[in-house]
């Protein structure tokens, strides 16, 4: 419930209001969290093994493209989204089935070429069709959903360091909320893996 | 790993900074005395690398969002004005058609398929490598598809494009289109599930629409890239003025205009929908990513059939057979590489540092696509031929040797041979390697099959339906010139978007390219890049 909460908060500010900062700067602003840079991937990898052990639930490693085995290297749980796309395929071939069941058989049967009204053979293809279109639409948008996607404003896109996470830097981002969260430890946990340019990031609201 | 050059050094600095800078190209193009760029090694214990001259993540990122950023040479805005002129010209066509009728086409009694779904089948084939270099190869583990599965996916969704124009104006009043959509008509009545012109409807319509979501989806982080590129160089005051390119001289600048990397930054904002590379993004991305892969590998073999259905379930001899089906899919995928072959081999000479991405390792494995699939067209066509004698029905022959074959009754026997010449005899080139690693051998034998694969259909639709049954109505199809200038319009549309997709768009897969460079691995030393 409080994760469904803060997620409606996302995209929807005004109706949501947050609980108080745990942490706020030296400018009175809400800390987010303390970003750490790596460049090269053996390191990032190892530094997040390291922020795992240490018990660390809210956090995240931001890398140019999908690192091999990073999942495991995090400590994250494997996604519902085959399950989904499942549950859409199915759904896609029942449309299928009720479209041409229904229009064929019940709504205005017609004899065509001679063929029985409720034959399945001929209805085979568009259920196969209509059950990939739908499975493709929960691929992308199911995806985009758990991922608390499409959202345009995030803390970290004001640190301009991290912007070239898109291009070859790692960071390591992790946020206030989390309970172990401290800002000394935390960076003294970072710096001891390995990063550089550890930085706090402000919310500004 | 050779000493990093002075101006190199400078350029990684600044990269990511200046506009459309590109690195510098890497020094030694080939391996010396040879023609061999350094991938085409046949030592079984060596792995041909990606990508190649030692490149970084950030010099990758600089090559591919460089073109995208920088001006495009003057090349490219001649190339799209005549693009652009001619699709103008399928446009005036279609308007014509509509507005005086179908019968400014050639059809005649006889033959009311024709030109307009040789080219319908012909797009919608050539639209087939992209999702099958996307997904099968994906399935695969085909690391190479990397380097041309996003310009492909792009071929596709274009391709689609202009082969949905042609069934569309088919119909004669456009203004009915929508009776193909499952819609009751004021009668209540519906359409004919049972039809496989209706299952094409859906096959089609799917096909687009999942290749348009898994090609955007594969966009999604490297917009971001070109969204984070402009941003950064918004804040540190890189961003050219808005500028209007000139045929010729230096742009217009209009210094009063919002700059371009203004613009970039929303719109690309937009489309990356906020992508920020959290891993536990990655992670779900990849599962869906290869959700996707594995129902449109399926899909893929599908839409060829569904359209072969179209043939296949008529009566027409020449159209019923069995053998449509995997022979139209093959057919697909031969003509769909040969098209990626031919757009793609020029583009490595005009944006130099693409050959970087793009081997001759890369075009020679889609060389020897072309040869499998080449050859397996070519057993098609005999098998075809082979049936039509050995199932004894004299119809069916006939249409083979007196439609097609034989110089002396034929009619379109020209159309048949260069259907033979073009896709079974120039495909077979390729057993030889000094030819499949040569990029202008590859590039003629591309240029063929695509010509060879239209004439396929021609070949398919025309002859078989110009001498039917009854020999009184025999009638030849002759194009008219609406005919001919839709369809060269309608490669104009094609071209267009495609050099529109050139300038604004990432044409590498950035990310995916990154995973499969030797730095990518979390090992370095138990695994040499990937698994």
């Amino acid at each position: 419930m409080t994760s469904l909460l803060s997620q409606a908060a996302d995209y929807f500010p005004m109706l949501v209001r947050k609980p108080a900062p745990r942490f706020v700067s030296e400018s009175g602003a809400r800390v987010h969290g303390i970003v750490a840079e790596f460049t090269e991937v053996p390191a990032v990898f190892h530094a997040a093994e390291h922020v795992r052990d240490a018990g660390y639930s809210k956090w995240d490693v931001h890398t140019p493209f999908p690192i091999h085995d990073m999942e495991s290297a995090m400590g994250i749980k494997t996604t519902k989204l085959p399950l989904m796309a499942g549950g859409a395929a199915i759904t896609g071939v029942l449309t299928a089935i009720v479209l041409q069941w229904g229009t064929s058989d019940i709504l205005y049967p017609m004899v065509v070429q001679g063929k029985p009204y409720d034959a399945w053979e001929p209805f085979v293809p568009i259920m196969f069709e209509l059950g990939v279109l739908f499975t493709a639409f929960m691929c992308l948008f199911g995806m985009l959903a758990l991922n608390g996607l499409p959202r345009f404003h995030h803390p970290l896109f004001s640190h301009e360091r991290f912007l070239k996470v898109s291009d070859d830097r790692f960071i390591i981002a992790i946020e206030a909320d989390d309970p172990k969260f401290d800002p000394v430890q935390t960076r003294a946990l970072l710096e001891k893996a390995g990063g550089t340019h550890i930085a706090l990031i402000e919310d500004a609201e | 790993m050779s000493a990093i050059h002075p101006d190199q050094s400078l350029a990684n600095r600044m990269h990511g900074v200046e506009p459309g800078t590109q690195p510098l190209p890497r020094p030694q193009k080939t391996i010396p005395g040879s023609s061999d760029d350094g991938t085409l090694s046949e030592d079984p214990g060596k792995r041909a690398p990606l990508v190649l001259g030692d490149r970084s993540f950030g010099e990758v990122t600089n090559i591919v969002c460089g073109y995208a950023e920088a001006k495009m040479p003057k090349l490219w805005l001649a190339a799209l004005t005549l693009s652009m002129s001619v699709a103008g010209i399928a446009q005036i066509m279609i308007l014509y058609l509509i507005i005086t009728g179908v019968g400014v086409w050639g059809l005649n009694n006889q033959v009311d398929w024709a030109w307009d779904i040789t080219n319908f089948v012909f797009w919608i084939g050539i639209g087939h490598a992209g999702t099958l270099i996307s997904a099968i190869l994906c399935l695969l583990k085909q690391n190479w598809r990397t380097a041309v599965n996003r310009s492909a996916e792009a071929m596709t969704i274009f391709a689609v494009v202009c082969a949905g124009i042609f069934p569309g104006i088919h119909v004669g009043r456009v203004w009915f289109a929508w009776f193909l959509f499952p819609i009751p008509n004021s009668n209540g009545i519906w359409p004919n599930f049972r039809s496989p012109l209706l299952w094409d409807v859906f096959a089609v319509s799917t096909y687009a629409t999942v290749s348009l979501l898994f090609w955007y989806m594969g966009m999604i982080p490297d917009i971001a890239t070109l969204r984070d590129r402009a941003a950064l160089r918004r804040a540190n005051n890189l961003s050219r003025p808005f500028g209007i390119p000139m045929p010729i001289g230096k742009d217009l600048i209009l210094p009063w205009m919002i700059r371009p990397d203004t613009i970039r930054m929303f719109v690309y904002g937009a489309l990356s929908l906020g992508w920020r590379f959290s891993s536990r993004h990655w992670h779900r991305y990849e599962k869906a990513y290869l959700m996707l892969a594995g129902i449109s590998t399926p899909l893929v073999l599908s839409v060829h059939s569904i359209v072969s259905f179209d043939f296949a379930t008529s009566i027409l001899p020449g159209w019923h057979t069995t053998i449509f089906p995997p022979y139209f899919v093959a057919g697909a995928v031969f003509g769909g590489f040969a098209m990626v072959l031919f757009l793609l081999i020029p583009l490595r000479v005009i944006l130099p540092n693409f050959s970087d991405l793009l081997t001759l390792r890369h075009l020679e494995n889609m060389a020897k696509i072309l040869l499998l699939t080449g050859t397996m067209v070519g057993f098609a066509y005999g098998m075809e031929f082979f049936i039509a004698w050995y199932g004894a029905n004299e119809y069916e022959f006939a249409v083979f040797a007196n439609n097609r074959v034989n110089p002396a009754k034929a009619p379109y026997w020209w159309a048949y041979w260069t259907m033979i010449t073009c896709n079974v005899v120039f495909p077979q080139l390729f057993w030889k390697r000094s030819f499949r690693q040569n990029p202008l051998v590859i590039w003629i034998v591309a240029l063929a099959v695509t010509i060879g694969m239209w004439f396929e259909r021609f070949v398919i639709i025309v002859t078989s339906l110009h001498r039917a049954f009854i020999p009184g109505e025999w009638h030849m199809f002759f194009p008219t010139w609406v005919d001919i200038l839709t369809f060269v319009g309608s490669c104009g549309i094609f071209m267009t978007l495609f050099l529109l997709f050139l300038k604004f768009l990432p044409v590498f897969a950035l990310a995916e390219v990154k995973i499969v460079m030797p730095q990518a691995s979390p090992h370095p030393d138990h695994d040499e890049g990937g698994h």
